[in-house]
């Protein structure tokens, strides 16, 4: 895509390099202090990150306990009781067939969480492989490969998603899929940039001298080197596919009712009595994706800063 | 320079080609019949395979894939994208009936980011460190992790319901008109998709001309005597804004995609609720010609982004 912007290369090159190299001195300075345990205790001191990391926690028991929480089922019909307003039955009312607003929004926590957490994790592991190849084979596989991850970067992913369910139809695996095929591409400029860095490191020659296949190396070399930032990215992708979800659901494309997600619960809210009268129905939902990204966001932040402090992104 | 262009230019063509080669694949891999497709269901009745299979011969179903891919990448150059199942007109002509509301959507999203993100992030880079630089880091933070449709939502309910301010839907008043109407229901979408990318772009600003700042011509002026106010707005400012173009560029895919969703929520006339329409009918001709339409604009927003980027940096290296 791009001969001319700004290579997307160098700093990344730069970056990775400048993350093995904290990593070696640090590692001599302190023998005691892992880099893990000071990337931990790093991240222990940011407030927000920490803040962010406890709600996300309390949104997962919540996901796993929730046929304990919810008392009421989230897919009962009840006819007789449509768009009631919150009370002590419905704590926060029932929906247009009469479902109880609550235990929707606690189940859709699981579904949220399911497809945030395992399309992140796809893409991770889809943009790893990838990265690593163009990285230790070069040439024009590399070529191909960025390119065509810099054409996805270049296409607004919800377009993407909107198509594939359209023609694929919706489904929660077609949607955990589509989310990972458009988000792999950030892993694998990252995993590239670092590959190349601890490509050309005296102990990569050493054990290439000795042997080691293509596979080791990725597996004990490169992997480890770009862990770090990897979990960051991966945790980053995570707010993007829980947002993706949401807004493929509020337009009908992902998850189907009667099941619950947050995103479909706020396609009721397409129309204005249901705005105007019942704010029970739409705020809750809206609430609890804005929260529920932000603290995702808060923990990549703090995460991104913990890995490396100098690319921090307060400069 | 030419040949950079050129070769360019030839570039996206091919690229544009595969990806038209690519949704037709999927396409033809989608479940489901288009000539069902076409037909009503209460018209469909016992004994109508036989019309079927007739209609899909007719239409060249029933040729090889190859053979459809010519045709149909013949008839997509000269600019006839089939018709649409739901309502039969020319899809080329339902897509750019409704370019225009996006177009006016887009742009005025566009000038509103502009406008908060130059002077957020001016004020944020040279006072690092504030609370201003704060704010506009929660800013950033805050427009990427509440869905712009939820704004949108409560936007409705306090500007249109609670206060009564502004038009909820539509493009215009039925019946009444004029440029303020269409202003009164253009407001919230487009502030709203201007907030969704002023984030982005704000880090923009603030990265670039704290790079700047850094600069020796920077201290050069500030040697000279030149007011602090002076140097950052007439030296450093003028300098650190000359790659936001390319960044723009980049930006405008994106900006239609928060375009798409927010048309939905307002109920905006534009290509995104065309196509959100489509996909909830099955209509693929629809599909592919919107998917077509955005991946041009993704390749010409990419194409003019390197140029642009080559044009105004001498420094450069045109290859």
């Amino acid at each position: 895509m791009s001969d001319l912007r700004p290579s997307l290369d160098t700093p990344e090159v730069a970056a990775a390099e400048e993350v093995v190299a904290t990593e070696t001195t640090a590692a001599v300075r302190s023998q005691r202090r892992s880099p893990l345990g000071m990337a931990a205790r790093r991240f222990r001191r940011n407030k927000i990150a920490v803040g962010g990391g406890v709600f996300l926690l309390l949104i997962l028991l919540l996901a796993v306990f929730a046929p304990l929480i919810a008392q009421q089922s989230p897919t009962a019909v009840d006819l007789g009781a449509i768009r009631r307003a919150p009370s002590g039955e419905h704590w926060l009312g029932t929906d247009a067939s009469g479902r109880d607003v609550f235990a929707r929004l606690v189940y859709a926590a699981r579904v949220s969480l399911l497809v945030g957490i395992f399309a992140a994790l796809l893409a991770v592991l889809l943009g790893t492989v990838v990265g690593a190849v163009a990285g230790l084979f070069g040439g024009w596989l590399d070529t191909v490969l960025m390119r065509t991850a810099d054409m996805m970067l270049s296409f607004p992913s919800i377009v993407i998603l909107i198509v594939l369910a359209g023609i694929l139809g919706p489904s929660i695996p077609i949607l955990i899929v589509s989310i990972a095929i458009t988000t792999w591409p950030t892993t694998a400029r990252l995993v590239r940039g670092v590959t190349l860095a601890v490509r050309e490191r005296e102990y990569l020659h050493a054990a290439r001298v000795a042997g080691a296949s293509r596979g080791w190396m990725l597996r004990k070399h490169i992997v480890p080197a770009a862990m770090g930032q990897i979990v960051v990215v991966g945790t980053i992708s995570v707010a993007g596919a829980i947002l993706a979800e949401a807004v493929l659901s509020f337009l009908g494309l992902g998850v189907q009712p009667p099941q619950a997600s947050w995103g479909n619960m706020l396609n009721d809210a397409q129309s204005l009595t249901v705005i105007q009268s019942m704010p029970w129905l739409w705020l809750p939902p809206g609430l609890a994706i804005a929260a529920t990204v932000l603290a995702v966001n808060f923990v990549g932040d703090g995460l991104r800063d913990a890995v490396d402090p100098r690319q921090s992104g307060r400069s | 320079m030419t040949a950079f262009v050129i070769r360019r230019i030839l570039v996206n063509i091919v690229v544009f080609i595969l990806i038209g080669i690519g949704v037709f694949l999927l396409v033809r891999a989608a479940p489901g019949d288009p000539v069902r497709m076409m037909i009503r269901p209460e018209d469909l009745q016992e004994g109508s395979e036989a019309f079927i299979q007739a209609r899909r011969e007719e239409l060249g179903l029933n040729d090889p894939v190859l053979v459809q891919y010519g045709r149909w990448f013949l008839d997509a150059i000269t600019g006839n994208l089939g018709d649409s199942f739901v309502n039969r007109q020319p899809v080329s002509g339902l897509l750019l009936e409704r370019l225009g509301p996006t177009v006016l959507l887009m742009s005025t999203a566009l000038a509103i980011s502009l406008l908060i993100a130059i002077p957020l992030g001016t004020v944020a880079a040279v006072r690092r460190n504030t609370s201003v630089d704060y704010a506009a880091a929660a800013l950033s933070l805050g427009v990427i992790s509440v869905p712009s449709f939820f704004l949108g939502i409560v936007a409705i309910y306090i500007f249109s319901l609670q206060l009564g301010w502004l038009p909820s839907s539509g493009m215009s008043t039925p019946g009444g008109g004029g440029g303020t109407d269409v202003l009164q229901h253009l407001i919230m979408p487009a502030a709203i998709l201007g907030l969704a990318s002023a984030g982005p772009l704000t880090r923009y600003v603030r990265g670039s001309l704290i790079d700047e700042l850094s600069a020796d011509y920077v201290r050069t002026a500030e040697a000279k005597g030149a007011a602090p106010g002076r140097v950052v707005t007439r030296h450093a400012l003028r300098n650190s804004l000359i790659p936001l173009i390319t960044i723009i560029m980049i930006n405008i895919p994106q900006m239609l995609a928060g375009a798409v969703v927010l048309e939905q929520v307002f109920a905006w006339p534009g290509m995104g609720q065309l196509a959100v329409r489509a996909v909830n009918a099955q209509d693929y001709p629809v599909i592919v010609g919107f998917a077509l339409y955005v991946a041009a604009l993704v390749l010409i927003c990419n194409l003019l982004a390197d140029l642009a980027y080559a044009a105004v940096d001498p420094r450069v290296k045109v290859t």
